[in-house]
């Protein structure tokens, strides 16, 4: 499995992103942090597995995990939709400015984040997102959940198959889900 | 206009001989001083006049870092690693570094268009004299000729001539800001920043000087909301006849192509179109010249062999054009000292020998900067060659396509792939076209931005881009639409009519759709964008690339949005300006609003301009295809004058946005200049620069930052519905900050009042004067305040 960037020419600088290799580690990751975050794009929406599409892992993990979910672009109402009340929407540039801010007290009030969670945002845009928090945001560990390698991130799957995926998805959701 | 030639100025001189005081000479200059407005504070601004502005709007509006890479290699202490707070071996820490390639990038935009104008005006004062007159439409009324230039340079250009003075300090500006980015300069990120907004300002002032000069010289539509409807698309253009395709944004050597064309009297044997700017500028000289399509449209009418000769002038033509024209046997005449592709000079040459040497394939290409010679040589090359190249090409037909896809090795890394910026799924179109099902070939044409990176990586050298093009035969055949000419600028009387409508916000706002072709997910965004802001009653303006993309789409009748909206700078109008430097009509708006409206003076005056539309003039850039460096001073420009500018998902690699924070109260107060108390005024707009993922949202934003702290309860009433009703239709779901932008019961749209008042409520939300709002103190008239210096 390979560090390479999904889009070619996307290089990172000297820092990237760990691969996770086994589901396992987002599970334990996502357990252990304290103030966790999940920040969904309008590609979760479209995201076909065969019925079940991607918002709805990202639905599943918010719930198992009780943390917030960011949708960004204009699919806030596919979260209202599927029966999720832990959503707020915010541009993507938006919710990525206010990670970086050490002093944003958070969607309740109760504090910055020390965990996001990235998936479904359009890849070159994530990218540059995510490149933001990795120079601005040193309290914040960002994951990307997407199938194609984020370099910018903490954590970040390589580039794998729709269906290597999906299974990944659906590890990491048991894992979590055993705990409720 | 006083003309600097040479210019002594001496307060006190003492020697032996004499005591003078007050001197001033002036040699090869004539002053003359008819404009009876006085000077503002701030005429020709140099880097730092108008920084306390910057900085306001930089307080409000911070920008987040998006660093779009981690190293810096502009020296040879580096490549210095910036990464998560760590300096460069000269100091510089990332977020300075992304803003100084900023400051770069748009140094870079405005000495292109700055040295775009510098040809245009010598070019047009060696062909129709230095004191050939200004007029962008005195028939119709138009006296603020100029609005952008007197504000910034603070005089009124009357002549060619007097453009020249202007120039000199645009090019001087741009000198002493490029040299900003020099290793060991500027420190500050901010400083950066507000140099970012100079360098767009400066950049302003030179695409008005440009379309101001062709449009008084050359008599392009003169403010005109009725300019005529051209043809468009690559389906327009009769290949029957020889065709001769220019490519640029500068416009000169094209019109003498048509100049020619007339004097031969061989107008309809030929035709002429082009791509980008040029097409659009061409088209205002003579409607009877085409318009192929915008930047991205380069490669697919090139392969399709329908040019007979391509000439190119200077801006956004692929590097690649003269190997890619060879292809076809197209010869390339380029006529830009700025863009010679190698090719022999040939200026000093015959006609003849030019015209010889390139029909029989002699020389691929010649280099030609006299352009009357560049007319005559490219009609007759085009007339002679068109028999013999019997319109070459490279695209396959259908039966090839198919044949060759077969070739596809189906790479398991998808190099194809990845290399397309919109990650379009080449390799599963390949695959089914290998199996004679073009389907998908054909469904990426829309979406494809004709980049070609894709055939770079292709493992097996295939020409994939030849095969999206030849698989969509049928939908390049049907390609024919209708734009409208570029107007040029808003004629005064339209200003008189809208002014007061849009700054009480009756207008529910301005939109602006300018920019270039790199679309997420294809041109019909934008004309999709356009059409739902103009049924609501929005001014749609449009300019450049965009302003194609919006007439490349027909309803259910075969009309074009040009067709089915007016011209007029109105409620319910798409207003295509023109081409990229046409741009400066849309500031100028802007400008013109709070000069001839509300009467506010102009001239060297930007602070309290800009100030009047960042807070009454409701108006928002959306450049959903932002590309060049261009692109990046046009916008920030506008930010200058506190409008903000939207782009595409592509846009957030221009490193950093500048986004308002609406969490965050204190950001938001202005000074009422009739009491000169601070009073919340909420996010309004809420943001300056701002990248948006889907069409989606950027529309649902848009009506959104048109929302200005000025707007009456009636007004704020109209944007309120318009931003409730989109965001309810597009995003599934009500906004949840409406107690921000409610600012009493009047506000409330009454359709559904009861809807908002329960929202509301539960926000706990409070009443709030409505201010009459600035930032600048200096404006405050009453208790405690200044007087008011306008």
């Amino acid at each position: 499995m390979s560090a390479d960037p999904w889009q070619t020419a996307e290089i990172p600088g000297p820092m990237k992103a760990l691969i996770i290799t086994k589901p396992v580690i987002v599970s334990g990751m996502l357990k252990k942090a304290k103030r966790a975050i999940m920040v969904v794009g309008h590609e979760a929406a479209e995201i076909d597995f065969g019925g079940e599409r991607a918002i709805d892992y990202a639905i599943r993990m918010a719930k198992a995990l009780q943390i917030p979910v960011v949708a960004t672009a204009h699919i806030a109402g596919e979260f209202v939709k599927r029966g999720c009340d832990q959503v707020w929407w915010m541009p993507a540039v938006d919710i990525g400015n206010r990670l970086q801010d050490p002093d944003w007290q958070g969607l309740d009030g109760k504090g910055q984040y020390d965990l996001a969670i990235f998936m479904g945002i359009t890849y070159y845009m994530e990218w540059t997102i995510l490149s933001g928090l990795k120079h601005l945001a040193l309290h914040l560990k960002t994951v990307s959940l997407d199938r194609h390698y984020q370099p910018h991130a903490f954590w970040s799957f390589p580039n794998i198959s729709l269906e290597e995926w999906q299974k990944n998805l659906k590890e990491i959701l048991n894992q979590l889900e055993k705990r409720l | 206009m006083r003309k600097r030639n040479v210019h002594i100025k001496l307060d006190r001189l003492k020697s032996d001989l004499t005591e003078i005081s007050g001197l001033e000479i002036s040699i090869g200059k004539a002053i003359e001083e008819e404009w009876a407005e006085p000077l503002g504070p701030t005429p020709c601004p140099s880097l730092a006049t108008l920084r306390d502005w910057d900085l306001k709007l930089l307080q409000r509006y911070k920008p987040f870092y998006m660093p779009y890479c981690d190293v810096c290699c502009l020296c040879t202490m580096g490549k210095c690693d910036l990464t998560q707070g760590k300096k460069g071996a000269c100091g510089l820490d990332i977020c300075a570094q992304q803003s100084r390639v900023v400051l770069i990038a748009c140094c870079i935009g405005a000495a292109t268009h700055t040295a775009h104008a510098r040809h245009l005006v010598e070019y047009l004062i060696e062909k129709y004299g230095c004191d050939s007159p200004i007029d962008v439409g005195a028939d119709v009324g138009v006296e603020v000729e100029a609005p952008v230039t007197r504000l910034v340079y603070g005089e009124k250009p009357k002549t060619l001539g007097d453009l020249e003075d202007v120039l000199n300090y645009l090019e001087n500006q741009i000198t002493h800001l490029l040299s900003v980015a020099h290793t060991g300069q500027e420190g500050s990120k901010l400083d950066f920043e507000s140099k970012v907004f100079h360098a767009g300002m400066i950049d302003q002032v030179g695409m008005e000087v440009a379309d101001i000069a062709q449009i008084s010289a050359y008599g392009l539509p003169k403010a005109d909301p009725n300019a005529p409807l051209v043809e468009t698309g690559m389906g327009a253009i009769d290949s029957t006849k020889p065709v001769i395709l220019v490519i640029g944004h500068n416009v000169p050597p094209a019109t003498q192509i048509i100049d020619y064309l007339g004097e031969k009297d061989l107008m309809g044997s030929v035709e002429v179109a082009g791509i980008c700017c040029t097409a659009h500028d061409l088209t205002r000289y003579n409607p009877r010249a085409k318009i192929v399509g915008p930047i991205s449209w380069q490669l697919r009418f090139i392969r399709s062999g329908f040019s007979d000769v391509i000439v190119v002038d200077e801006q956004c033509i692929r590097t690649d054009v003269l190997a890619e024209a060879q292809r076809t046997m197209t010869p390339v005449i380029a006529t830009s000292e700025k863009n010679c592709l190698g090719l022999p000079n040939r200026t000093q040459d015959p006609v003849d020998q030019i015209v010889s040497d390139l029909v029989e394939g002699r020389s691929p290409g010649a280099v030609i900067f006299d352009t009357e010679k560049v007319g005559e040589v490219a009609v007759r090359v085009s007339m002679l060659l068109s028999p013999r190249r019997m319109k070459f090409k490279v695209i396959p037909d259908l039966a090839k396509v198919i044949e060759e896809t077969k070739r596809c090795a189906q790479c398991s890394n998808a190099p194809c792939r990845k290399a397309c910026p919109n990650d379009l799924p080449i390799p599963d179109a390949m695959h089914q076209a290998s199996e004679s099902i073009l389907e998908g070939l054909a469904n990426l044409y829309d979406l494809c931005i004709g980049c070609g990176r894709c055939e770079s990586a292709c493992t097996n050298d295939l020409p994939i881009h030849s095969y999206i093009i030849g698989a969509s035969k049928k939908i390049v055949n049907e390609e024919k639409f209708k734009v409208r000419v570029g107007r040029g600028a808003v004629q005064d009387v339209e200003i008189r009519k809208v002014g007061g409508p849009i700054v009480l916000g009756e207008i529910p706002g301005v939109i602006a759709l300018v920019g270039c072709a790199n679309y997420p997910n294809g041109g019909i965004e934008v004309a999709q964008m356009a059409e739902e802001f103009a049924k609501r009653r929005y001014i749609v303006m449009s300019s450049g690339c965009a302003a194609m993309s919006i007439g490349m789409y027909c309803d259910e009748e075969g009309k074009t949005l040009y067709e089915q909206f007016p011209g007029e700078f109105d409620a319910g109008g798409i207003v295509n300006v023109g081409s990229c430097v046409a741009n400066s009509h849309i500031a100028g708006a802007a400008i013109k609003i709070a000069s001839i409206f509300a009467k506010r003076k102009l001239r060297g005056n930007y602070e309290e301009i800009a100030d009047y539309i960042h807070n009454r003039v409701g108006a928002v850039g959306i450049a959903w295809g932002a590309m060049s460096q261009k692109a990046a001073s046009i916008a920030s420009g506008f930010w200058r004058l506190g409008v903000p500018v939207i782009v595409g998902p592509h846009g957030s690699k221009y490193r950093r946005m500048l986004l308002g924070r609406k969490d965050k109260v204190k950001d938001w107060y202005a000074y009422d200049t009739r009491t000169g108390e601070k009073v919340f005024v909420g996010p309004c707009p809420e943001h300056l620069f701002y990248a948006a993922e889907t069409k989606e949202e950027a529309m649902v934003m848009a009506a959104k930052l048109c929302m200005r702290p000025n707007d009456t309860p009636r007004g704020r009433a109209i944007k309120l519905y318009n931003y409730i009703d989109l965001h309810k239709k597009l995003y599934g779901v009500m906004p949840d900050d409406l107690h921000l932008f409610v600012r009493r019961d009047a506000d409330l749209p009454i359709t559904i009042k009861d809807e908002v008042m329960k929202i509301l409520k539960e926000k706990d939300w409070k009443e709030n004067v409505i201010p009459d709002p600035t930032l600048l103190p200096r404006l405050i008239r009453g208790k405690g305040g200044l007087t008011d210096e306008r």
